[in-house]
């Protein structure tokens, strides 16, 4: 599956990848000034700073501009990166930071009162119970309208279990560079993660009764979802 | 759901733990067992697992239609800003910085030429001293001294400098101590005196031999 590519993998693997230099390479290269080589060192990010961006901001043109702003703060921060630390993960984590000071600058001080007040909402929820569900296969992915639903689905997350499912596990940062990354507990980041994927569990089973996937062709299942 | 070792509030509770296998074996096994004998519990097992792979996959990471090469514009244009503002600071930087060189280059040409006033009337050419000899001076004195020198003032409060130094801050050479330093930057009959040792560096008159300390 491709989201299981390791990213030495995916560097060494992309064959524009500034005439096949190593990842380490071009940091150094980069490093000593050789800014024309950023982008090729990016690219390979460029989905996940992005994914990183909208699950915070929520709205594509922003996501987008606090990228480009991101990975301008990375260029001139790239002495500061040390080869001790996932090159992906510190790109994320700049985006991470530079996502939530824009989403800081916009929002009201009632706004963030509100949901500061939603914290004791983390520790209780109670997965439904469904009579018919389906495991929907990666094969699914294919098809731009499943993309499509799971991302409405995605969407429709409280912002505190979004940002940490997506660090988490579409960014694939650990329980640590989560928490790091959005300024709260290890803790906090398994609770949200927990309530996260049990509500997108229930939010697809229930997208499967309604028939969000009925076009997919496979066998029908026997379990409940 | 009757009597589970672990119920199903704890197995929800775990379930996202258990599913980055990050329970222990004791609690691993106990679910193991829940699962196997409960048909919901299983199915949010199922579902959790399915949303981890969907939403794990790259595929899921869609990025709008030309993303990538605003980017890569983005980042090419402000190198060239800064290649452009590096230009525009060269272009005059140089200039300045030659300017600033002459400047300087006069100022310390002036500074050299404009010492300090010598504190001696009788300030003798001393071309001919080492710069980097170690001389002291004292307070309230107007020549400088090789160490040791009999005449020198107020040997409390003796420091020892360079002669190059001293010359800058307007001391002048001792023309006993230092006498052979002297010869051939002396002319005349000022030169004379000195060379004979007549003269007394801080009264400016005629000396005896035996003038004592400056």
């Amino acid at each position: 599956m491709a989201s299981k590519m390791s990213e030495p993998e995916m560097v060494l693997n992309n064959p524009g990848h500034a005439g096949g230099m190593r990842e380490q390479d071009l940091i150094l290269s980069v490093q000593r000034g050789q800014h024309e080589l950023f982008y090729e060192l990016v690219r390979p990010y460029e989905r996940r700073v992005y994914a990183a961006a909208l699950a915070i901001l929520r709205n594509e043109h922003d996501a987008e501009d606090a990228v480009q702003e991101a990975m301008l703060k990375a260029l001139a921060n790239i002495r500061q990166f040390r080869a001790e630390a996932r090159f992906s993960t510190w790109l994320i984590q700049i985006t991470v930071n530079e996502a939530l000071m824009r989403r800081r600058r916009e929002r009201t001080v009632v706004m963030e009162g509100i949901d500061d007040r939603r914290e004791g909402e983390e520790s209780e929820y109670a997965p439904r119970e469904f009579a018919d569900w389906r495991e929907i296969p990666s094969e699914a992915l294919e098809r731009k309208e499943v993309r499509q639903r799971l991302a409405e689905a995605l969407g429709t997350l409280d912002r505190k279990y979004r940002e940490v499912f997506v660090l988490r596990d579409m960014e694939h940062l650990n329980i640590q560079e989560t928490a790091e990354a959005l300024g709260i507990t290890a803790a906090s980041v398994k609770t949200r993660l927990l309530r996260a994927r049990l509500m997108l569990r229930d939010l697809l089973a229930a997208g499967w009764e309604q028939g969000w996937f009925s076009r997919l062709p496979f066998e029908k299942g026997t379990k409940p979802w | 759901m009757v009597n589970y070792a672990t119920s199903c509030e704890q197995v929800w509770h775990e379930i996202s733990n258990y599913v980055d296998g990050e329970v222990d074996a004791e609690l691993r096994a106990s679910m193991d067992e829940h699962f196997r004998t409960c048909a919901r519990c299983a199915s949010v097992l199922a579902g959790t697992r399915n949303v981890v792979q969907l939403y794990g996959d790259e595929r899921m990471l869609e990025i709008p239609a030309g993303f990538s090469r605003r980017l890569e514009k983005r980042l090419a244009k402000d190198a060239v800003v800064k290649g452009t503002r590096w230009s525009t600071w060269s272009a005059w930087l140089v200039p300045v910085a030659a300017m600033a060189l002459i400047v300087g280059g006069l100022q310390v040409t002036n500074m050299l030429s404009h010492r300090r006033p010598v504190k001696s009337q009788h300030a003798i050419p001393a071309k001919d001293i080492p710069p980097d000899m170690v001389v002291v001076v004292s307070s309230g004195a107007k020549l400088f001294h090789v160490p040791g020198c009999a005449f020198i003032h107020d040997k409390a409060s003796e420091r020892t400098l360079t002669a190059k130094e001293a010359m800058q801050e307007g001391y002048m050479p001792c023309p006993r101590c230092l006498r052979q330093y002297l010869k051939t930057g002396l002319t005349g009959e000022h030169g004379e005196h000195v060379a004979r040792g007549e003269v007394d560096e801080d009264e400016g008159v005629q000396e005896n031999i035996v003038l004592g300390a400056d």
